[in-house]
């Protein structure tokens, strides 16, 4: 037994954490970061947070993760980081030759209280920026929320900084696809594209977090966000926020500040969300749904209404992001599952509130818990064992001391590839969640059958 | 002019070339750690700068100290409930890597590897004090888990903050009658994971060492220091000890257990293998109990022969001697055998090491058994001992940096002070050829004209790759990528990837494999698309039987 401290008996705990489900603020910010092009991160603090998010992310996406750091040592920590901060920018410009340099806080610089608006300023007034780069940056204390309010506050910082109106509005819309993988961003834009709308999506990591093998490393790869589509996105119609958690804040950041008007809503993760985010591209975008989308709704409930047989009734334990998992849960539902204990680790009552409403009419009780962790959810399985296990590489001791078939969903994912090039989200990404649940389920069953009805087909 | 200084000249025109695209501050900062490895006319070796900042803004390979101290030094042992006193990132981050590798000696053992304990602190405990909810968080563990121990790492804003991890520790280790002690080890604190390494052994020898007097079994009794069982080393290595006879009390830290540690003053010799992680607990062991200490090697198979053999001469016992070349005759076949088969397809291939504190001159080792040689090497967080040998230590500057870490002051145990050999078998032991308290360095083992680089950076490994294209790339996982990108085969050290043990006899075989693999993979040779590889467009209409 890996886990075998794990007692089956929850007590309520205030002061420990064991085994989170969620991280800090400064790797959602990092990562957000790499969506924009050209831009190299910068951690303010001392370089082990640097260290540390650089290999999360490296691991996560298999990928280059480019980032810089303040370098603080005691010094610093005492008299404030400006000094390091100031110096940074300059050789950060000097040696790596960035177009922006995106800063974030870390729980020490935010504890000092650094201001980094003011330190910009100064790095500007010193010519320590050249002419046309830019240093934008966002407040990622990791004492408040977790990796997806880092990913928020880095968005809302690339609209503060760039986002302009020029007062004449065209029909680009903006879509903010919330902290999903490069492979769901792109899957987003695409499906705008089917729909014949011109769309500026950001962050935007495809392409740099799921690059090519070139044999030529870039520090700065092809992908992300340019700063002409970033500044262009206060002329747009309006903007698509998916995700509430992750790209509300941005939305409304950019409504206030260039009267964009915004729709926020759930990440198109399953049928219904899918559905609602086309209906709104439909709406707000002014067109008609084309039958290539038709087509490919049409081929995802074609293999909900062939499988329905193994999804039904089936009893899931979840644990992962607030925006992906009231999609996942609803999806779920949609499917005849039963999602019985659900943890976030990030803070938030809102998300309970939200699982217990899509929850509501299951015939079974259901556990919700925002702000928990793996232990109290590995508690719940042993007192009411399910039939799957969803969540990141960090669910595989709990599945395998409880023998349970386990699908990677979410960040982290250490120990899979095909995450950053297939996507969850869509249509065709609501095909590809059934397949590994599917197979989660169907491989369990062939382990489980006995030989006489170990059968070819079901 | 000679070849080889023409080497050295074209090295130092590199050299100039790195350090021109930096600003004139840096690079008189990184002239220093950049060198050509080359005696001058007296036969004296160049003077590295290590342990020394790294340049705000400067894109580094280093952590932080939390991480030397939780992530590599008490990470590894078992039954320790390890908790992060901070918000709930650093914990996060140091749970489960492959360096958490153990084997609880039964099933019902306690093993805390696989869980991650933080108290998660609040804006609010940030603001009002997080000494509490600290409290509070060992109270459960307590109550939870009842563990043998409890330990407290700060992160950097407790430091901050001014919570008094001690004074907490002393508190509950009174009211639970557990043993609970703490680390001041916020990030900030010295210039890598080196100050962490210290602080931690500082805090084991102070909390956890001589606390129980019990003499085990065995004839030959030893502990195994800086040594972390990434990927499963110290599963080879003990193999091999008990093969030959030889007990192991403590490894410090792989596979280990709070139990050894508090054993570990009753051993008869400290071998050591990582030196730079764990020097200083060695000289105090010796200091307070009267262990002496060998430097050991057991990445490579004629290193870990000739470390057996060191071992048993140590012990000045022949049927000991006699055993140990009994597994090292038994084990060689195999090792043989398979190097026969990696060698010719890896021999005159280059390799770069950029990684840990000792590994950039251990692994060379194993390059040089499979025929490869080494063109540039440096560590991460490595001093200037670990470039130039430990006789440098008398000459090293104490900086601010290193002052914030505490030096212990050890004298001998009144009770337990039990000198192992008398100065005088350690004397005729010497001129048998075993150096007590030495270790060499990286650099007299290199051959001249190679390249040393401390604490490089993202844009002076791209330069590296650039101008000298190697066959393989050893470093850390950031810079995996990066490498590979470029085309060029990357392999971690610090944490193997897909692979290991490579320490020992076994480890040695899996590292020949693993790197004749990597350095004649087909993949690359597959990066230009055919129709690059001839870019003129000449199309010819041909009809092919
Ligand atoms: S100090 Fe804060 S920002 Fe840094 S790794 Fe820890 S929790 Fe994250
Ligand atoms: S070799 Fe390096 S990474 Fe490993 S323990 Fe020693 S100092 Fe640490």
């Amino acid at each position: 037994m890996l886990l075998r401290h794990t007692s089956a008996e929850p007590v309520e705990r205030t002061g420990l954490m064991i085994n989170p489900a969620k991280t800090c603020q400064p790797i959602g910010a990092m990562y957000a970061a790499l969506g924009l092009h050209g831009c190299l991160p910068h951690s303010h603090g001392s370089q082990g947070c640097c260290a540390y998010h650089r290999s999360a992310l490296t691991r996560h996406y298999r990928e280059p993760v480019m980032a810089a750091t303040s370098s603080f040592t005691e010094g610093a920590s005492v008299f404030g980081g400006q000094a390091n901060l100031l110096q940074a920018i300059d050789n950060i410009f000097t040696v790596y030759e960035p177009d922006i340099i995106a800063v974030h806080t870390t729980c020490l610089s935010e504890t000092i209280g650094d201001d980094l608006n003011q330190i910009a300023i100064k790095a500007r007034d010193e010519g320590k920026i050249p002419e046309g780069k830019f240093v934008i940056h966002a407040s990622t204390p990791s004492y408040v929320g977790s990796h997806v309010t880092g990913f928020a506050n880095m968005v809302q910082g690339m609209v503060k900084a760039f986002s302009e109106s020029t007062g004449k509005k065209n029909e680009t819309l903006n879509i903010i696809p919330g902290y999903v993988e490069p492979s769901d961003m792109e899957e987003v834009k695409r499906m705008a594209g089917l729909m014949g709308l011109k769309t500026i999506v950001f962050p935007d990591t495809s392409n740099v977090l799921n690059a090519p093998q070139t044999g030529k490393f870039r520090m700065y790869p092809k992908g992300g966000v340019t700063i002409a589509e970033m500044k262009a996105t206060g002329d747009s119609k309006a903007t698509i926020a998916l995700g509430p958690l992750a790209s509300d804040l941005a939305a409304r950041k950019l409504d206030a500040q260039c009267k964009v008007p915004c729709h926020t809503q759930e990440l198109p993760i399953g049928l219904q969300a899918t559905d609602r985010f086309v209906d709104t591209l439909r709406k707000v975008g002014g067109v008609s749904v084309p039958e290539s989308i038709a087509v490919e709704r049409g081929k995802l409930l074609d293999v909900m209404t062939d499988m329905q047989a193994w999804f039904y009734q089936k009893r899931v334990a979840l644990f992962g992001d607030p925006d992906s998992l009231v999609s996942l849960v609803e999806f779920l539902v949609a499917l005849d599952m039963h999602p019985v204990h659900v943890v976030t680790g990030t803070p938030g009552k809102a998300f309970e509130q939200k699982i217990r409403d899509l929850t509501a009419h299951l015939p079974v009780p259901v556990n919700v818990k925002a702000h928990g962790d793996l232990f109290l959810l590995h508690q719940w399985i042993k007192k009411e064992p399910v039939d799957l296990l969803m969540g990141n590489t960090y669910g595989k001791y709990m599945a395998r001391d409880e023998d349970l078939p386990f699908v990677r969903f979410g960040f982290p994912i250490f120990d899979r590839v095909g995450h950053s090039y297939f996507p969850t989200v869509g249509y065709m990404g609501g095909i590809r969640l059934m397949e590994k649940i599917l197979d989660a389920l169907l491989d369990r069953k062939d382990r489980d059958s006995p030989e006489e009805s170990f059968e070819l087909v079901i | 002019m000679s070849d080889e200084k023409n080497t050295a000249a074209k090295l130092e025109k590199i050299k100039a070339e790195i350090l021109a695209k930096y600003p004139t501050k840096v690079a008189r900062k990184r002239a220093k750690q950049i060198l050509v490895n080359r005696s001058d006319t007296n036969g004296k070796m160049p003077e590295v700068g290590a342990n020394v900042r790294t340049v705000p803004g400067i894109i580094t390979q280093r952590g932080c100290s939390y991480a030397g101290c939780k992530g590599v030094v008490l990470g590894p042992t078992r039954d320790i409930v390890n908790i992060t006193h901070g918000p709930v990132g650093c914990a996060y981050y140091s749970w489960l890597t492959r360096r958490n590798q153990t084997r609880p000696e039964s099933d019902t053992d306690e093993n805390f590897m696989n869980y991650c304990f933080t108290t998660d602190m609040q804006d609010e405990h940030i603001v009002f004090g997080g000494e509490k909810k600290l409290k509070q968080a060992i109270q459960e563990a307590f109550d939870l888990f009842h563990p043998k121990a409890i330990s407290v790492f700060s992160t950097c804003p407790v430091g901050l903050i001014g919570d008094d991890v001690h004074a907490v520790a002393r508190e509950m280790k009174e009211k639970l009658g557990i043993n609970v002690f703490a680390f001041s080890c916020e990030g900030y604190k010295g210039v890598s994971q080196s100050a962490g390494h210290h602080i931690a052994n500082n805090g084991i020898f102070t909390h956890v060492v001589g606390l129980n007097d019990t003499i085990g079994k065995g004839k030959f009794r030893i502990n195994l220091l800086g040594e972390y069982n990434i990927g499963g080393d110290s599963f080879e290595i003990e193999r091999i000890l008990d093969a030959c006879g030889i007990s192991l009390v403590s490894t410090y830290s792989g596979n280990s257990s709070i139990d050894h540690f508090a054993n570990s003053h009753t051993a008869d010799l400290n071998a050591i293998m990582c030196h730079r992680s764990i020097n200083y607990m060695a000289e105090m062991m010796e200091t307070k109990f009267g262990i002496p200490w060998i430097k050991v090697n057991f990445i490579g198979a004629e290193s870990t022969a000739k470390s057996l053999r060191k071992i048993a001469q140590y012990f000045e016992d022949e049927e000991l001697k006699a055993k140990v070349e009994e597994v090292i005759a038994a084990e060689m076949p195999a090792v043989m055998a398979s190097l026969e088969k990696a060698k010719p397809r890896c021999e005159g291939k280059r390799a770069m090491l950029f990684v840990g504190g000792s590994r950039a001159h251990h692994y060379q080792d194993l390059f040089g058994e499979l025929g490869m040689e080494t063109l540039a090497a440096g560590y991460e967080f490595g001093h200037r001992d670990d470039y130039e040998g430990r006789k440098v230590l008398p000459s090293i500057k104490i900086d601010a940096d290193s002052r914030n870490i505490e030096e212990l002051h050890i004298t001998p145990d009144a009770k337990r002070y039990d000198p192992r050999k008398d100065e005088e078998s350690l004397k005729k032991l010497e001129n048998e050829g075993i150096d007590f308290r030495e270790y060499g360095g990286m650099m007299p083992d290199m051959k001249e004209n190679t390249l040393v680089i401390d604490d490089i950076s993202q844009f002076e490994t791209e330069k590296l790759i650039e101008i000298f294209k190697p066959d393989i790339f050893c470093a850390g996982i950031k810079e995996k990528y990066a490498i590979q990108k470029s085309g060029i085969p990357m392999k971690q050290l610090h944490s193997y990837d897909s692979g290991g043990p490579y320490a020992g006899f076994k480890g040695a075989i899996n590292f020949y494999g693993e790197i004749e693999r990597m350095v004649n993979a087909k993949v690359w040779s597959f990066i230009t698309p055919p129709w690059a590889a001839e870019p003129e467009l000449s199309a010819n209409y041909a009809w092919v039987a």
